[in-house]
């Protein structure tokens, strides 16, 4: 079982760094701090309204298969992993 | 070749290849479509749940409301993404390694508690019902135009179609079926944006053409459209705020957080062969919805202008009524476009001032639809727009009103109240159901709460307020015990439907609504399209505060949770 806990605690860490970034780039980057971030200008677009409509969601999917990949090692080294058929 | 022929035949031809394709699947597949819809490839399978994922709202509505809302869509664009880290993150995993095939089932056992699965089947059912109606309010605009005819004979055409796609499409096969749908969509949505951001900033890539300069011109294009904008009365393109940054906050949350609780998407992630799929499929999915994601703010900015500047062809000038283009007369006809001369002169005036505004009703959802037509692109173009439109509104609804149908025959009728129901009275029971459902939301779809997105986000509220708080407790909660799961569920429901219904009307009847729709009466100013964020903190601490106050569950749920953490042993029952 205990093999299991810190699998389980450093998943729970894991997913917590991914859900700090996922926060940053859209409800701080694009929301919160908005005002602020559009003083700078890539080309034309601002960039809180850039993290809000382009940005954001670029970063959403490199962040789903960081973690997926970073899963895949923790379950290997825990030797949790699915059977390989 | 005129417009009208041109129509019929690109739909007529995407509509015999989905039904080919289902013929095709449902001959070959083996007996057991699980195992089949197993070895699909993960690529492939995030296209098709990419295709069931984006609806109407997503193809129709989104870049018009975007149009007019400028920065204040982003909670659109960020909520229907972003939620797709929270599902590979904190349910997909799971609830593929538990491996049941519906939502309330997974809550049911979870729980140890019927009573918990049917307040997940209401919950479900509420939050699935509400998503038919926005998309019923798109398959209206989409067959209005089409057809020519007004909106409520568009909708019950579109009624009676989806009501024979849906039963016919079944469950087999429709993987295949949407792996089409989603190629059609998404061609039917990048031609045009590549189009007009080629015409407007001579650079093809509508992702890279927001933000570029206007062709032959110093002037950004974003710049440009704040500056025509302002000209107007309006409020600037890119910092207008929705309401409060509070209020866009909340939306977007309780979008993200709706998006992880939709139980037609969950499903999706039940049927892949492995845990790591799981994972990794969410990404596929959300990349194949990035494609068109990304592309909708270019189509929003770029239909703003062109249609400002079609209206008013040089600053100071106005279109002569007299002499507008084809495309006005065509959604003139639809009663979603309407024009009023007030001053008399013959001329179109367009602004932010509704005393001299002649343009009476825009209404957004035609906005992607009409946006070829108002760049004057070539007629297949628009054609496959409509194709697009139609593929887009036709699988979303396929999908919810099979999530429906199980929930009725599978979890209520033989989970719970006649177990020992036959194979026939089951399967009869799922098609009932689905009309059922159909009947319902199209009978209210004549009367939409909002526009298609608005009141799918709705939907998404409710399903944030009510299914995503049981379901990542029931994992990352071993103490959570069913009373509090219940609770937290009703009460996290009642809090937003109420919140809803006192705005928007019981069951969204306008005349009903008890408070007005009104922003002096909101919550924190906080619109009843984002409150789902609110219920479901109310979810979350009713259930802790109640699952504290009774007894802990028994203890092998407790390892029924432990098990269903860890990826080993998928397909064998529990073995510590």
């Amino acid at each position: 079982m205990s093999k299991n806990s810190s699998y389980w605690t450093s998943n729970l860490k894991l997913v917590g760094l991914c859900l700090v970034i996922w926060f940053v780039v859209s409800y701080l980057f694009g929301i919160i701090l908005v005002e602020p971030l559009n003083a700078i200008k890539i080309g034309g677009y601002k960039l809180g309204f850039w993290f809000a409509q382009q940005g954001s969601i670029y970063v959403f999917i490199a962040l789903i298969f960081f973690y997926a990949k970073r899963m895949g090692k923790l379950d290997k080294e825990h030797n949790v992993h699915e059977d390989d058929e | 070749m005129t417009l009208q022929t041109t129509t019929y035949l690109i739909v007529g031809f995407t509509f015999a290849i989905y039904i080919g394709i289902a013929i095709w699947a449902r001959a070959s597949t083996t007996k057991d479509f699980y195992v089949a819809g197993g070895h699909v490839n993960p690529i492939a399978n995030g296209m098709a749940t990419a295709a069931d994922w984006m609806s109407a709202a997503s193809f129709i509505s989104m870049a018009g409301l975007i149009a007019f809302m400028g920065y204040g869509g982003s909670v659109f664009l960020m909520g229907w993404t972003g939620g797709y880290v929270l599902l590979a993150m904190l349910l997909a995993p799971y609830l593929r390694k538990f491996g049941k095939f519906t939502v309330p089932e997974f809550i049911g056992e979870r729980y140890y508690s019927k009573a918990a699965r049917i307040v997940a089947v209401i919950c479900l059912i509420v939050a699935s019902v509400t998503y038919v109606i926005g998309q019923m309010k798109g398959i209206g605009v989409a067959f209005s135009r089409f057809l020519q005819v007004d909106y409520d004979h568009g909708l019950m055409i579109g009624m009676g179609i989806v009501f024979v796609y849906a039963v016919m499409g079944g469950m087999k096969g429709i993987t295949y079926t949407q792996i089409a749908q989603y190629c059609v969509l998404i061609l039917a949505y990048t031609i045009p944006a590549i189009f007009i951001s080629l015409n407007l900033t001579g650079n093809p890539i509508p992702q890279l053409g927001l933000g570029s300069t206007m062709s032959g011109s110093e002037v950004y294009l974003l710049d440009r459209l704040d500056q025509v904008l302002r000209d107007l009365g309006f409020l600037e393109y890119t910092t207008n705020v929705r309401l409060s940054l509070t209020n866009m906050f909340m939306y977007t949350l309780s979008l993200m957080i709706g998006t992880a609780g939709l139980p037609h998407v969950i499903i999706r992630f039940f049927t892949v062969p492995k845990v790591k799929d799981a994972r990794s499929s969410a990404g596929w999915a959300l990349v194949f919805i990035a494609i068109l994601y990304t592309t909708a703010p270019s189509v929003a900015a770029m239909a703003r202008l062109n249609l400002i500047e079609t209206i008013q062809p040089s600053t100071g000038g106005h279109l002569v009524y007299e002499e507008r283009p084809n495309w006005i007369k065509n959604w003139e006809a639809t009663g979603l476009l309407a024009f009023e001369d007030k001053n008399g002169d013959g001329m179109i005036q367009y602004s932010a001032n509704a005393e001299t505004n002649e343009m009476t009703k825009v209404d957004r959802d035609i906005m992607v639809l009409a946006n070829p037509e108002i760049a004057g692109l070539p007629n297949w173009v628009i054609a496959l727009v409509a194709a697009g439109g139609l593929a887009a509104a036709l699988s979303t609804a396929a999908g919810l009103l099979l999530a429906i149908s199980s929930a009725i025959s599978h979890d209520l009728l033989k989970g719970v109240f006649k177990p020992d129901v036959t194979e026939q009275q089951e399967l009869m029971a799922s098609r009932v159901a689905m009309a059922g459902a159909i009947m319902l939301a199209g009978y209210l779809g004549f009367n939409p709460p909002d526009f298609a997105a608005g009141t799918v986000a709705l939907a998404f509220g409710l399903a944030a307020s009510s299914i995503f708080p049981a379901l990542m407790m029931g994992i990352f909660y071993k103490r959570m015990n069913k009373e509090g799961a219940i609770a937290g569920m009703i009460a996290g429901l009642g809090v937003t439907l109420l919140y809803v219904f006192q705005h928007k009307g019981i069951m969204f009847i306008a005349s009903t609504s008890f408070m007005g729709d009104m922003p002096q009466n909101w919550f924190l100013g906080i619109e009843p399209n984002a409150f789902g964020a609110v219920g479901a903190i109310v979810n979350f601490a009713v259930a802790f505060a109640v699952a504290k106050m009774t007894a802990p569950p028994p203890q092998e749920i407790m390892e029924l949770v432990e098990h269903i953490r860890v990826p080993s042993g998928a397909n064998a029952p529990i073995a510590h």
